[in-house]
């Protein structure tokens, strides 16, 4: 706040965002452009993925439990988490500090409570026998085209990269917020906020992760419980 | 905007506003999954499923991310940029479908297979 009202002195200002454009600061913009580059990231993996996805016969597998079930209740604690943690940034801008603490530690909470979920999820599935490089035998066998096209062994590859990728960002994340949290009072409203951002921009990722990954490989037959 | 401008500190919107937004995408979500049971074209979900996504998104940016109380020329700094790009990922897409007509076709029909998977 003291920078822009330094900035009197340039003719600049005389025009409305002259000296500073965006009129946020320099951490919080580039926080944004950080989410840009990040987005693209992700963008690039999931384009990968329906890449692969539109040229291969692919399997369909998810069984409505565990596979739904827990990616459901997983998007319901980021959502929560997202909510929480803007009531967070709100209090913070109040100068509540210590209710904005309470909120972001509740943040961290449904971040990890995700990760905890998210872990189980993998667990059921590499205990099926799905791995990076190749399918369980009993999926090859189920999801094997009429005219003897087998499904594409890099279903695991595409699944293992992307959401492991996102539980990396959600772990970093937790990270984050705790320091964050831990530090609060000798933080600036902004520096919550950018952190803020932060864990908003994971919780969007996951919104296009979710659909992609697992409404649209919903075994909706059954046919691998038959 | 004179010299005695300042950032502000004020963080808009109410708490009630922001559980509205949490109730929309929640409900959101449960369409999706209800949409996963329903069977219909791929391609028909695959675009229901995205605009929702994008919606999703669209909500999550604007109001959670405060990207709509900010400065439009933010806005259209990071926006129109971040979706060009995107775009110009799709590039290589078209080669997809080339690769999956390579394969062998098959002159007599081959025996049928217990399941048949769509796609």
């Amino acid at each position: 706040m003291s920078t822009e009202a330094r900035a009197g002195h340039f003719p600049a200002v005389d025009w409305e965002g002259g000296a500073f454009p965006y009129r946020v600061g320099h951490r919080k913009l580039g926080m944004w452009l950080f989410i840009v580059s990040d987005s693209l990231t992700f963008s690039a993996l999931l384009i990968g993925y329906s890449y692969l996805r539109a040229s291969n016969v692919w399997p369909t597998p998810f069984p409505f439990y565990p596979s739904i079930v827990f990616s459901s209740v997983m998007t319901f604690c980021l959502l929560s988490s997202s909510l929480t943690m803007v009531f967070g940034v709100s209090a913070s801008s109040k100068g509540d500090k210590a209710k904005a603490r309470k909120w972001i530690l509740a943040t961290i909470f449904f971040g990890v409570t995700f990760i905890v979920l998210h872990l189980i999820e993998w667990q059921h599935l590499i205990h099926e026998g799905m791995r990076p490089f190749f399918l369980p035998e009993h999926w090859v066998q189920v999801f094997t085209t009429t005219d003897g096209v087998p499904p594409s062994p890099l279903f695991g590859a595409t699944f293992f990269t992307i959401t492991g990728l996102h539980m990396f960002h959600v772990a970093s994340g937790a990270v984050y917020l705790l320091i964050v949290a831990l530090r609060v009072n000798k933080l600036k409203h902004e520096d919550i906020e950018i952190s803020g951002l932060y864990w908003h921009f994971v919780d969007l990722v996951w919104m296009f992760v979710f659909p992609l990954i697992y409404i649209m490989s919903v075994d909706v037959g059954g046919h691998l419980a038959k | 905007m004179t010299a005695h401008a300042h950032v502000e500190e004020h963080f808009a919107g109410s708490n009630k506003l922001f559980i509205s937004i949490w109730v929309w995408l929640v409900v959101l979500t449960l369409v999706e999954i209800f949409l996963a049971y329903k069977p219909m074209p791929i391609h028909l979900m695959l675009i229901v499923l995205l605009g929702l996504s994008i919606i999703k998104a669209a909500l999550i940016m604007a109001y959670f991310m405060h990207l709509k109380f900010e400065r439009l020329s933010l806005i259209l700094t990071l926006i129109p940029m971040l979706v060009v790009c995107i775009l110009l990922l799709f590039v290589f897409f078209p080669d997809s479908f080339r690769s999956a007509g390579l394969r062998y076709k098959f002159k007599e029909q081959p025996p049928v297979a217990p399941a048949q998977v769509e796609e």
